[in-house]
């Protein structure tokens, strides 16, 4: 960044100060740069999540046979190459750790929101830099806790991501609960230190800093759905850090909040009157609002990219604000369908069903709105606009046995098999990496100036979609079969043997599905330094942060920040010569703005 | 060696991505390399979009033709099973009804309507009718589905004491299963892990002083007699464990330091699951792969596995540690004369104790 075009922007910012390599690489305070060092941790974070469910699915299609492959990588823990039954529960429970949290949940929401938030509604920067840098930094240390514990003697935390006590409170219970689980609850302590530093930055933003013009109802749908995670972020994820820090308490301090009446390994232990059951309400009061935190963004994203590639606005502006307010109402009172058959009161039970149900409306009228933005549009099928058609057909098909695993009286017999896991894969996993890549083709001109080669994304795409679904669409069958989750082997059941040659399908297409991603691994990297120069507005979108020059500067517009005279939707608006109007194009004489 | 292998393959890979780039770039005129999708891109995409529709129709019919008619979908072993299979089933063809339609929608829409240089989209951004439509359906469809629901969940879980239920405790650990009967009086003796006494071999905790639990019968088979409502309540001693009973649709989690409860009614017994048509011909093809695979074992040295025949089974379904993928409980309905004959071989606990 020149001198020069730094006195512009800090004209308006107040504060000079000399940019030194680390203030602008390492601990920058521009929310530009935070994005990336968001999406690069997470991005390396990613890689070794998927890597894990490689191992793991491998194992479970061809769990006799040695394993070169876990023989280099897991060492100790699989001699002869033949995985351990200790090591395959840490790879599920870290998977599902780094999947959900670090890379969808600081990965997707930490990108996007610190890179599209001030630029979306025209702000120099967000309203504290230093705590953005902070709620980065803290993700960054938690990322490194995490990656630690994974070297730990006895194993990482391997009770599963939702890490119920008394399993994971007790060392003696299993390996992975000793240190490896301390080394997880930190680092999940301080990754709600960072997350919770980060959403209500996001939420003092959007409220203060909007641009002259940018009324609520102009904004996109981006910022909409950044704004409503990090509210419901900001009330669920500290019900999650009290639950981790009653459990270190009862690890650690002799408490008894979560533990009773227990005798493990010959002895008696001292602990009564507390209750497992108490932790899984207070898990699932993040745990469910948490796939909404994950969810949320990529709609947004996807909203933005599909009215963008459809030439045209997006279907139902207002019902789909309405919807994701009413999505993020009901997903903090449903949490109790993760425990129909917890031995909570089965009254309780009944109202969950009635709550969780209730959400397939908004889901319902989100997705015919996508389609519907489609119908009569000029669609251009760039990488990003692929990813969002893929985002609503997984989105469909997993919201879909949402239904089933809902109803209370269904969910008895397919709790905790597979059919769960085929479901929340599509409608949270594949889904919202779909809008997280979608939203890195689409941004990635705005992220790094140049432009990701759209052949090789063509190539990611198809292949992962053809993937995602045969990995997952014969993952339900196998779960209404009755075969649980979490088992290191189904060979001990005869009666699941006419399954094995599923599991080897699945396994085929998660190794294929997975090994794509390298091609998007060197798109990404290589496009940073030889990728085609872009142009200021590549996709002729109308949103404001493709009014800010190529090239980064602090505080993102050289010039006054543009006003906002409608809102971001004027695609294919009669009466204009483009296709697009951009939202600092004052409206014509005469012109009626739509929604206002 | 492996490693080094690996980061070859890995270097070669890498290396035949930027070769393929390489050939796409020169494929291209110059001008247009912008990197934004022109009218070719959006042609074979929107064509490959109804080829993915295609794939979708087929890998659901595919799955459904192969996988679909599981025979833990049409036999039900409980009294309570059908009703739920019922609402399965209505469940399973609304979601199939559903995603065949949207699925539809969606790509055909992106083949249709596939951008063309100087076309122009239609500008349509409301329609409160259509928005009505599409938000009243699915209203009435799910209120009709939680009222169908609701009235199922509540009738099973609710526990009527009038029909006598016999009381069974299942009792779980790190890895196995106990099944504790109420003997002669169908009471089940007071308990606490803290009684525990391996000397004695008063495994579950029974109180010894206790009346009622001098008869009680611990066993490691779980039998049952056909057509009597059973009320089990779950016991845990150290972790989180979940009884599934998945031929009886049946689940529920056993919580230390709390008492939990499912009740059902057996109606099949294994002798007669044993001989409908569906389950002889699951066990066939079973055994025609143990067949299979026992020839490769017994090629590298190992022994033969042995034939399968059918049984319920208590499966382990909530984490518990390093062999929980092999923490079951073998279960047998049988006739009430079967079922007191075995009863009358086990031991009672006041027996079973070592003094």
């Amino acid at each position: 960044m020149s001198a020069h075009e730094d006195t512009h922007a800090h004209e308006d910012h107040g504060h000079h100060h000399k940019e030194t390599f680390v203030t602008k690489y390492i601990f920058s305070q521009d929310h530009k740069m935070i994005a990336k060092q968001y999406l690069i941790t997470g991005t390396i974070m990613g890689v070794i999540g998927v890597f894990m469910s490689m191992m793991f699915r491998m194992q479970l299609a061809w769990p006799e046979e040695p394993n070169v492959l876990f023989e280099t990588f897991l060492g100790k823990w699989a001699p002869n190459g033949i995985m351990d039954a200790d090591i395959y529960l840490a790879l599920v429970t870290i998977h599902g750790t780094i999947m959900v949290f670090f890379v969808l949940t600081a990965g997707l929401s930490g990108t996007f929101s610190n890179l599209l938030i001030p630029l979306q509604i025209g702000a120099r920067d967000m309203a504290s830099g230093f705590l953005n840098m902070v709620s980065y930094w803290l993700f960054f240390l938690s990322s490194v806790i995490m990656v630690i514990s994974l070297f730990v003697e006895a194993g990482p935390a391997s009770a599963g991501w939702t890490i119920y006590p008394p399993l994971s409170a007790l060392p003696m219970a299993q390996g992975g609960s000793g240190l490896g689980m301390t080394l997880w609850l930190v680092s999940m302590a301080i990754f709600i230190a960072s997350s919770l530093l980060g959403s209500l930055n996001y939420i003092v933003t959007v409220i203060n800093l909007r641009t002259k013009g940018m009324s609520m109802t102009r904004l996109p749908l981006t910022i909409w759905t950044f704004f409503i995670t990090a509210v419901i972020g900001v009330i669920s994820f500290p019900v999650l850090l009290s639950a981790a820090l009653l459990l270190i308490m009862d690890r650690s301090f002799g408490t008894s909040f979560f533990l009773s009446d227990i005798f493990i390994q010959g002895e008696v232990l001292h602990y009564q009157g507390g209750s497992p059951v108490l932790f899984e309400h207070l898990f699932w009061f993040l745990g469910h609002p948490e796939v909404y935190i994950v969810i949320l963004p990529a709609m947004g994203l996807v909203s933005e990219i599909m009215a963008s590639n459809s030439r045209k606005p997006i279907f139902g502006y207002r019902a789909m604000i309405a919807s994701i307010l009413a999505i993020a109402f009901l997903s903090t009172i449903v949490w109790g369908h993760h425990m129909f058959v917890s031995g909570m009161n089965p009254f309780l039970g009944s109202v969950f069903t009635f709550t969780t149900l209730l959400i397939a409306i908004p889901s319902a009228v989100k997705a015919f709105n996508w389609i519907t933005t489609l119908w009569k549009g000029n669609l251009q099928m760039n990488p990003a606009m692929l990813f969002s058609i893929g985002f609503v057909s997984t989105f469909i098909t997993g919201g879909l046995t949402g239904i089933i695993l809902g109803d209370s009286a269904l969910d008895i017999n397919v709790h905790d098999t597979y059919f769960v896991v085929a479901h929340f894969h599509l409608v949270m996993g594949i889904s919202a990496l779909y809008g997280m890549f979608a939203g890195i083709y689409h941004w990635y001109p705005k992220m790094f100036g140049r432009m990701l080669n759209k052949n090789l994304g063509y190539i990611h795409f198809w292949v992962t979609a053809v993937c995602a679904y045969g990995v997952f669409f014969p993952m339900h069958f196998i779960g209404m079969a009755g075969l649980p989750r979490r088992y290191y082997t189904n060979t001990n059941f005869p009666l699941f043997d006419d399954l094995a040659n599923v599991n080897v399908i699945i396994t085929i297409f998660a190794l294929i599905g997975g090994a794509v991603q390298i091609v998007y691994l060197y798109n990404f990297f290589s496009s940073i330094f030889f990728g085609k120069k872009a142009v200021q507005n590549p996709w002729r979108s109308n949103t404001l942060e493709w009014t800010a020059p190529v090239k980064h500067i602090h505080g993102n517009w050289p010039g006054d920040i543009p006003h906002v005279y409608r809102w971001s939707y004027d695609y294919s608006k009669p009466g204009h010569d483009e296709d697009f109007v951009p939202q600092n194009i004052p409206l014509k004489e005469g012109e009626e703005e739509l929604q206002h | 060696m492996t490693a080094l292998l690996t980061i070859i393959v890995l270097v070669f890979i890498l290396v035949a991505i930027w070769q393929m780039v390489k050939i796409f770039d020169l494929a291209q005129a110059k001008a247009e390399n912008s990197q934004v999708a022109n009218d070719k891109d959006n042609k074979i995409n929107g064509y490959l979009m109804i080829a993915f529709l295609a794939f979708i129709y087929i890998i659901t019919i595919i799955s459904f033709v192969k996988w679909g008619d599981l025979p833990l979908l049409s036999n039900a072993a409980s009294e309570h099973g059908p009703r739920i299979d019922n609402l399965m089933i209505i469940s399973m063809t609304l979601i199939f009804v559903v995603q065949t339609i949207t699925q539809f929608l969606l790509h055909y829409f992106a083949y249709k309507y596939k951008g063309e240089k100087g076309k122009k989209a239609l500008f349509f951004a409301d329609n409160n009718k259509l928005e009505a439509i599409w938000t009243i359906i699915p209203v009435i469809v799910l209120a009709g589905l939680i009222i169908y629901g609701l009235s199922t969940w509540i009738n099973i879980m609710g526990v009527n004491e009038d029909d006598d239920p016999l009381v069974i405790e299942l009792y779980a650990q790190q890895f196995n299963w106990k099944a504790r009967y109420g003997g002669e009086d169908n009471t089940l003796g007071k308990s606490n892990v803290r009684l525990i006494d391996i000397d004695r071999a008063n495994i579950l905790g029974l109180d010894e002083s206790d009346p009622d639990a001098q008869d009680d019968v611990i066993t490691t088979e779980l039998h049952l007699p056909v057509g009597r409502p059973v009320l089990f309540k779950m016991r845990s001693q150290d972790v989180l464990h979940s009884a599934y009973m998945p031929h009886f649709r049946a689940q529920m989690n056993c919580v230390p330091g709390m008492i939990t409860q499912f009740g059902f009614t057996p109606t099949v017994t294994t002798t007669e699951m044993r001989q409908k048509p569906e389950i002889t011909d699951k066990v066939a093809n079973i055994n025609k792969i143990r067949v299979e695979k026992s020839k490769e074992l017994v090629a590298k040295g190992q022994e033969a596995l042995e034939p399968y025949d059918f049984d319920y089974l208590l499966l382990c379904n909530k984490i518990c540690g390093k062999s929980h993928y092999n923490m079951q409980m073998k279960i047998i309905v049988e006739t009430q004369e079967e079922y007191d004959a075995w009863m009358k071989e086990q031991k009672l606990f006041k027996n079973s104790l070592i003094n």
